[in-house]
């Protein structure tokens, strides 16, 4: 929409809102930018006592490797520390995760969206409290029944739990996504003789996918962000990014390979970038979605 | 719908939710009434060749036997929530008694592992949550002043700090605070300082969590608040201008009243998620000046020596902060539906 009615603003005010535009922008991506040029300097350089400006120049990097780069602590992350593992299960749980939380979503969502009965009020704020709750309270109910079932430690275990933690939200969005969509659709379906379920199939999944789309992406950093989970219910091996990175500051920063922590840091900062550069408009639309409807 | 079709639609999402939330919170309840066993000792006569001495030994074989036949440990019923490292009562109540005024009060009672963290979990949700929305809405009102071609990158660089890893975020702030880093040492350079360290001082500890609160969940407040910026009724701005109200009374009055309900959402949102902090105290390293309700939990599970008891009594209390804090949002959601039907 063009502010048609916006007056001309002072020169002042505009100069003035620049310029704090500008330095959001430089607290915003600064911390990254940084911690990129970085990562590829040794740890003289990047913590250095001598002065802040050789993890710009590289001194002692040069002094110790002859060039200005260098892939060491990508090379101590990946291959010695054996990262790319990690990388594999954190693919495996977002994915799953993903697919999982959207199907039983859709179905809640699109239950919740049509039904007028007094109960869908109900599982809303249930489900409302439920995404209020702290993560790691609800880990302390879990590991002693995991280590009772033996199940404890393994990838399925912490996707069904992900999946459960991640659905109040995906509820919530999706129910509000399918509101949008007109009754009259699937029920003049069911007229023409759909069950519900046809019509749904029919007629619904056509046309629900902006919607579907915009809830995957935060499904998906749920997954992919989550620590206090993960950390807690994978054993060693099956650490994921996150928790694998939570390991490597116990052990690396005593070992002084606080460098293959920060190479873990970026790689695993990498793929967020790419999704928001592509996915820009999705998460902020899905961001605003709840609050539109208050 | 039906209520045999909305059963069957919901059916996997509920089950999913009552399984993996509903009943860990009951197993939390009932491992918060229980203590774990406690070794089981046995006596052993152990003969040299000259004396025989007896000795107690841990009876590795009996503790495991007893351990997987009660493996919820033994009922004690609330006396986890009432020790030292809980609610503390009695310690409360001596020092109270006991105490030199009441600042002295506050220290005695800050000493205690529970009351020390939920210290900061209330200082950080109560300090972060306002200065995100004021700075949310600042960030807004600005992008929304720079040319449109702009504000695409704009948004895009603003969604880093949120969407990018809790852990990771703190991280990398970490990093940078560290005295040999580079705002660090920028930090020691002013004050003019070589022995400044941010991590040595529990007050700019918590000035640095606080700091990386709001820096991560701005960008958040300031979509929504962008978003709303661009609903705002045109007709009704350019009657207020017709009018003779001046830039301020017209965001005064009409921009403003158009954002409240953003703004309820907003603090909804940053109040449940700001009370579970917990990544930035393992990224900053910072248990030893800043301790959280959720980063208790997590010490008491993590490690050697479990302790299920006490860190359930921990999350206990924790759900019911939670549900505190939501009560006014439940109540007024209540009397609206209420309103409605």
């Amino acid at each position: 929409m063009e502010n048609t009615a916006q007056p001309r603003q002072s020169p002042l005010l505009r100069l003035f809102l620049g310029a704090f535009v500008i330095i959001w922008i430089v607290l915003a991506a600064f911390p990254f930018l940084w911690t990129l040029w970085g990562s590829f300097k040794v740890e003289a350089d990047f913590f250095s006592k001598v002065d802040w400006s050789f993890a710009l120049s590289g001194e002692r990097t040069i002094e110790q490797t002859g060039s200005a780069f260098t892939g060491a602590g990508y090379y101590g992350a990946w291959v010695q520390e054996e990262f790319w593992r990690a990388a594999i299960n954190t693919m495996i749980v977002t994915f799953f995760v993903v697919i999982i939380s959207l199907t039983l979503g859709t179905l809640g969502g699109y239950a919740l969206s049509r039904s007028t009965f007094r109960y869908t009020f109900w599982i809303l704020i249930a489900a409302l409290v439920f995404r209020a709750m702290p993560h790691i309270t609800l880990v302390s109910g879990y590991l002693l029944p995991f280590f009772e079932l033996n199940v404890w430690g393994i990838l399925p275990t912490t996707i069904v739990v992900l999946v459960a933690i991640n659905q109040p939200f995906t509820l919530w969005m999706l129910h509000s996504f399918f509101l949008n969509i007109p009754k009259d659709l699937d029920e003049s379906a069911m007229v023409d003789g759909c069950t519900r379920f046809q019509a749904f199939r029919h007629v619904i999944i056509p046309v629900m996918w902006p919607g579907v789309i915009t809830t995957g992406l935060f499904s998906f950093l749920l997954a992919y962000n989550d620590f206090a989970i993960t950390t807690m219910l994978l054993s060693q091996d099956n650490q994921t990014m996150v928790p694998k990175i939570g390991s490597f500051l116990g052990t690396t920063q005593v070992q002084g390979n606080v460098m293959f922590a920060v190479a873990a840091v970026v790689s695993a900062t990498a793929p967020l970038f790419i999704l928001v550069l592509f996915f820009q408009r999705q998460i902020v639309s899905g961001l605003t979605a709840g609050a539109v409807k208050g | 719908m039906p209520h045999r079709a909305f059963f069957w639609f919901i059916l996997p999402s509920a089950l999913a939710m009552l399984l993996f939330i509903a009943l860990p919170i009951v197993s939390v309840i009932l491992q918060s009434v229980h203590i774990e066993h406690p070794k089981v000792m046995s006596e052993v006569e152990t003969c040299g060749p000259f004396n025989c001495t007896t000795e107690m030994r841990v009876d590795a074989e009996a503790t495991a036997e007893l351990r997987q036949a009660q493996p919820l440990g033994k009922y004690i019923g609330l006396e986890t929530y009432l020790n030292r490292n809980h609610l503390a009562f009695e310690v409360v109540k001596t020092q109270w008694q006991e105490r030199e005024g009441f600042f002295s009060f506050i220290r005695g009672l800050y000493n205690l592992p529970f009351y020390k963290a939920l210290a900061f979990t209330l200082t950080y949700t109560f300090v972060v949550t306002p200065l995100v929305i004021v700075l949310g809405f600042s960030i807004a009102v600005a992008v929304n002043a720079i040319p449109r071609i702009m504000r695409g990158s704009v948004i895009f660089v603003s969604l880093l700090p949120m969407i990018v890893t809790p852990l990771i975020g703190s991280l990398v702030l970490f990093w940078m605070v560290d005295a040999n880093g580079v705002i660090g040492s920028a930090i020691q350079h002013i004050f003019n300082d070589p022995n400044l360290s941010l991590k040595a001082s529990p007050f700019l500890t918590w000035i640095m969590l606080l700091v990386y609160g709001v820096w991560h969940s701005a960008p958040f407040a300031f979509v929504v608040f962008y978003a709303g910026l661009q609903t705002v009724p045109q007709d009704t701005l350019e009657s207020a201008m017709i009018d003779g109200a001046s830039r301020w009374e017209r965001i005064r009055y009409v921009v403003l009243p158009h954002l409240a309900p953003l703004v309820t959402f907003v603090a909804l949102i940053q109040l449940m998620d700001n009370f579970r902090v917990f990544e930035p105290v393992v990224g900053f390293n910072a248990s030893a000046s800043a301790t959280s309700l959720s980063w208790i939990i997590y010490n008491d599970l993590f490690g050697q020596q479990q302790l299920f008891g006490s860190a359930a009594a921990t999350s206990m209390l924790t759900i019911l902060g939670v549900c505190i804090l939501l009560m006014p949002v439940l109540v007024r959601t209540w009397r609206q539906y209420k309103v409605v039907h």
